[in-house]
């Protein structure tokens, strides 16, 4: 089977896991071959907060059948370990949020554990809940600290107020989103079994280490009685990022309980009911602008609902303030920022990870001071756009040799912008039924962890050189769908000039693997991908062979293990940060990110002024991610983003009750289909950035960010409301339209006609 | 995994079918998903399950040669028809799909290579629809559908 390597690596190499999933053969969690095992399942809170009075189990169940496990059985303290240690394993007579665990069952027969779960009835004596975290609560709903104020973060560049007071023109808008469901198709799982003394934890995850953490800390368990394993992730969108550790402990706890191993797989309407979703957000703009479009001042409150517990909601708080102001150079800036405590399921990661949320309101506040001022939104933002050597809202000066106005001149040339736009206005004054706009949005997405994310997370990664002269690259992150498995084994082939053949990704297994970190922040391929090159090259060090390439590293890997048996050759390393990044988490100022992608989206619409569906009929997206490792893989990140944030944009609108979905079904959560999607046209830049593999970037986040404004922009140039609410569902823009007819807001809109 | 003891009581049912092109018998429960049979009685875990509700197409399966979402089907029905399953795909024909990026996290792609071989073997539909229309009814949260749908229009070319 032997053939000649080639020199260099291909780049045509296609998925590795690619066919195994087109033909059904990768084996997920629920595919996982298990013997004499028990299905678990989790008895919920009915009510969104109050003490449980009672926990009824119905006589008519054999309940000594069935392995039962409450708060009384986690071994350690009973908490998800995470920022905060505030977060209960199983609710310990208290409820926070509709849906909390209470109580697990398992049982061998999955129809007899689900009547079984319909028989436990839970009573609370209910206490006044807070919903709304837009208002102030009143005082008998303060749930955490002195003001239900999670985390409080503030940003400030310059003098803002003096700004302001100095600016000839003044804008203000306020905007929110909605929450949003990850939808991954395959639902949340995981596998807990006793193998011996040791732990085995199986599933779908992003983190394995975030989990080992969590069942270390609550099961009281050592890590050398700890194992955790990946299994194939069918999506994660930061759905996987933090809830898993939560199934990973119940599932322990049933398979502790009962000696057997323990399979919890959550149906779509579970999964969709008591996992976390996107942040919603609300966020205020005051913007001190010249006559010709200069920024002056940017004045931004950012809040979001972080739900009943803290979970991540400090973190995406952060990126989010860090992303609010845009990629615009302005000299007074001031952020404040706010995550709320609310009785609801607790919001979590979700792709893009709080930057979308800020973006939107800044990319539709961009517009309004255009129409305000008369300019062509495209304008607004050339004059606007960071150049080298500006710096951001935390004061990061920019010099990476990227030209942000390049970025947004090709996306207006393949959108044909300027021709689209004088043909809408032809085509919206003989059209009785519909209106057609076209709108952008220029936005930019920091890699990896924020401030000093990175060095805190100290990730460690091992190449392994093995007996038969084959590589093994030992690592934490994980294959979701975003080509992990195909970019890591090309980089490491190509470091070694090794046939791709003749490197393996091994299992994302806690005691084979070093933590190199979560799957998460766009930074697997920049900053772990980094680690993989030198991993290599340390390996080679150790050969003494650093000149050697392809079947000479073979060789001497070979040669090696002849001259050391049973011992193990490994190429290990470290991550350092980048030269030169300074970051002062006290102040907010400093270096955010090593490096940032840079996009500029357009979007063109239609709508239906009947029925006020919008239908997005053209999407151009060009980013500048610096190297684009894998054609297919970076242009379906993209299509996939940003089909994700079309559907945040326009469809998928989570209804509340009492804090928890009301919609938890995909018969009226609506996500994109093939059908209500045009083709998406991606095109990238590339600025090689020193410090990520061979030059990327991080990719995976920035297409969410961009979308939503483009398209609800668009939306307001077709119909001449100021929509500022996404989802903008049909009843929402119906109410939107009639509100710019009537001029009962939007009074500025007026005067932009002129 | 059968606890009968548990179980609401009901008859069972034995019936004969074709899987993947070989006769079958089996005994079922009345209330038997086609679903759960497949993947946890026969071990054809290749069809996925993602939402139990007939919405995602990620189970689909045909049924006498018509692409079906098997999480509604009751097993029972099946008698005396012909199943197949993604299993019975042969992988070659998939290269398409695979070089134009219509996979990334796999958990819908069993139910949408089923579709996408089906639109490929039945290309007289398109003159009355798009493929855009005929994949509407499996739901990918990865792709965005447009290295699925090119993936489709490569194989459709490479037939004529």
């Amino acid at each position: 089977m032997r053939r000649p390597a080639p020199p260099v690596y291909s780049p045509t190499v296609q998925r590795l896991e690619g066919l195994a999933k087109l033909t059904g053969r990768e084996c997920y969690v629920d595919d996982f071959p298990l013997e004499e095992f028990l299905w678990g399942a989790t008895v919920r809170s009915p009510a969104p907060r109050g003490r449980i009075t009672r926990i009824h189990f119905d006589p008519d169940i054999e309940w000594s059948q069935f392995t039962v496990v409450d708060y009384r059985d986690v071994p350690g303290p009973n908490v998800i370990a995470l920022i905060e240690s505030d977060q209960p394993v199983l609710a310990p007579g208290y409820v926070r949020h509709v849906h909390e665990a209470v109580v697990l069952l398992a049982h061998p027969d999955r129809a007899a554990l689900r009547r079984a779960v319909a028989a436990v009835r839970i009573e609370v004596a209910a206490e006044p809940a807070v919903f709304d975290f837009r208002v102030t609560p009143r005082p008998n709903q303060i749930q955490y600290g002195p003001d239900n104020i999670l985390k409080h973060l503030r940003i400030s560049k310059g003098d803002v107020e003096r700004g302001l007071a100095g600016a000839p023109i003044v804008v203000e808008g306020t905007y929110e989103t909605g929450a949003q469901e990850h939808l991954y198709l395959e639902p949340q799982g995981m596998i807990a079994a006793l193998e011996g003394d040791v732990l085995v934890v199986r599933g779908s995850m992003q983190c394995p280490y975030y989990i080992l953490k969590a069942l270390r800390e609550a099961l009281g368990r050592d890590e050398t009685r700890l194992r955790v394993i990946q299994t194939p992730t069918g999506g994660g969108f930061g759905g996987k990022e933090e809830y898993p550790s939560t199934i990973a402990l119940h599932a322990a706890l049933l398979a502790l309980q009962s000696g057997k191993p323990v399979k919890i797989v959550y149906d779509r309407g579970e999964d969709m009911a008591a996992t976390t979703k996107r942040h919603p957000s609300l966020v205020r703009h005051r913007t001190g602008v010249t006559p010709d479009g200069r920024l002056l001042a940017q004045d931004i409150e950012v809040v979001m609902d972080g739900g009943a517990y803290v979970t991540l909601s400090p973190v995406v708080l952060s990126r989010g303030i860090i992303h609010a102001a845009g990629p615009y150079a302005c000299d007074h800036v001031r952020v404040d920022g706010r995550a709320m405590f609310s009785n609801a399921v607790p919001f979590g990661a979700f792709r893009g990870f709080g930057a979308p949320q800020t973006h939107f309101a800044n990319e539709r506040h961009m517009d309004r001071i255009a129409a305000r001022l008369g300019l062509d939104p495209a304008e607004l933002r050339r004059r606007n756009l960071l150049r080298d050597e500006e710096s951001t809202a935390t004061g990061q000066v920019i010099r990476d040799g990227t030209d942000r106005r390049a970025v947004l001149e090709q996306a207006l040339l393949l959108a044909d912008y300027d021709a689209k736009r004088a043909a809408h206005t032809r085509f919206n004054r003989s059209s009785a039924a519909k209106r057609r706009g076209i709108g952008i949005a220029t936005f930019h997405h920091g890699a990896g962890f924020t401030g000093s994310g990175e060095v805190m997370l100290a990730s460690r990664l091992v190449v392994a050189g093995l007996p038969d002269g084959t590589v093994e690259v030992r690592s934490a992150n994980i294959e979701m769908g975003q080509g992990t498995l195909t970019v890591f084994t090309a980089l490491a082939a190509q470091r070694l000039g090794l046939d791709p053949a003749h490197v393996r990704i091994a299992e994302a297994d806690t005691a084979r693997v070093p933590n190199s970190g979560p799957t998460v922040a766009s930074r697997t391929a920049m900053v772990v991908g980094r680690l993989v090159e030198r991993a290599c090259d340390d390996l080679l060090r150790r050969l003494g062979a650093e000149a050697a390439t392809g079947d000479a590293v073979r060789a001497a890997i070979r040669h090696w293990h002849e001259g050391h048996r049973g011992a193990e050759l490994l190429g290990e390393a470290r991550y350092t940060p980048p030269p030169g990044v300074v970051w002062d988490d006290v102040r907010y100022r400093g270096d955010a990110y090593g490096t940032f992608a840079w996009g500029a989206y357009v979007a063109e619409v239609e709508v239906d002024l009947r029925t006020y569906e919008t239908r997005v009929i053209d999407f151009v997206a060009v980013q500048e991610v610096g190297k684009v490792l894998h054609e297919v893989l970076a242009r379906g990140q993209v299509q996939g983003g940003v089909a994700q944030a079309i559907g945040w944009a326009l469809l998928e609108d989570c209804r509340w009750k009492d804090g928890a979905m009301a919609n938890a079904q995909l018969t009226n959560y609506l996500i994109p289909t093939s059908d209500d999607l045009p083709a998406i046209r991606v095109a990238f830049l590339e600025t090689p950035y020193p410090y990520g593999a061979q030059g990327a970037k991080g990719l995976g986040e920035l297409p969410m960010d961009g979308p939503a404004p483009a398209i609800v922009n668009a939306v307001a140039a077709a119909t001449g409301a100021d929509p500022c609410v996404i989802p903008l569902t049909p009843e929402r823009l119906m109410a939107d339209i009639k509100n710019a007819e009537h001029g009962t807001r939007n009074a500025e809109l007026r005067q932009v006609g002129r | 995994m059968n606890n009968s003891a548990l179980r609401t009581p009901h008859s069972t049912l034995t019936i004969s079918f074709t899987l993947n092109g070989s006769p079958i018998s089996l005994d079922v429960d009345p209330t038997d998903r086609l679903l759960d049979t497949l993947r946890y009685r026969l071990g054809l875990t290749g069809t996925k399950e993602g939402c139990g509700e007939g919405e995602c197409g990620a189970c689909t399966v045909y049924l006498d040669g018509l692409p079906v979402n098997s999480c509604l089907v009751p097993t029972y029905q099946v008698r005396g028809r012909r199943v197949a399953t993604v299993e019975s795909l042969p992988g070659a024909r998939l290269d398409p799909l695979l070089a134009h990026g219509a996979t990334q996290c796999g958990a819908c792609t069993p139910g949408v290579a089923m579709t996408a071989c089906w639109i490929i073997d039945h290309p007289d539909l398109l003159g009355s629809h798009t493929v855009r229309e005929l994949l509407a009814g499996n739901l990918c949260r990865c792709t965005g559908y447009d290295g699925i749908v090119d993936g489709i229009a490569a194989a459709l070319q490479a037939r004529r």
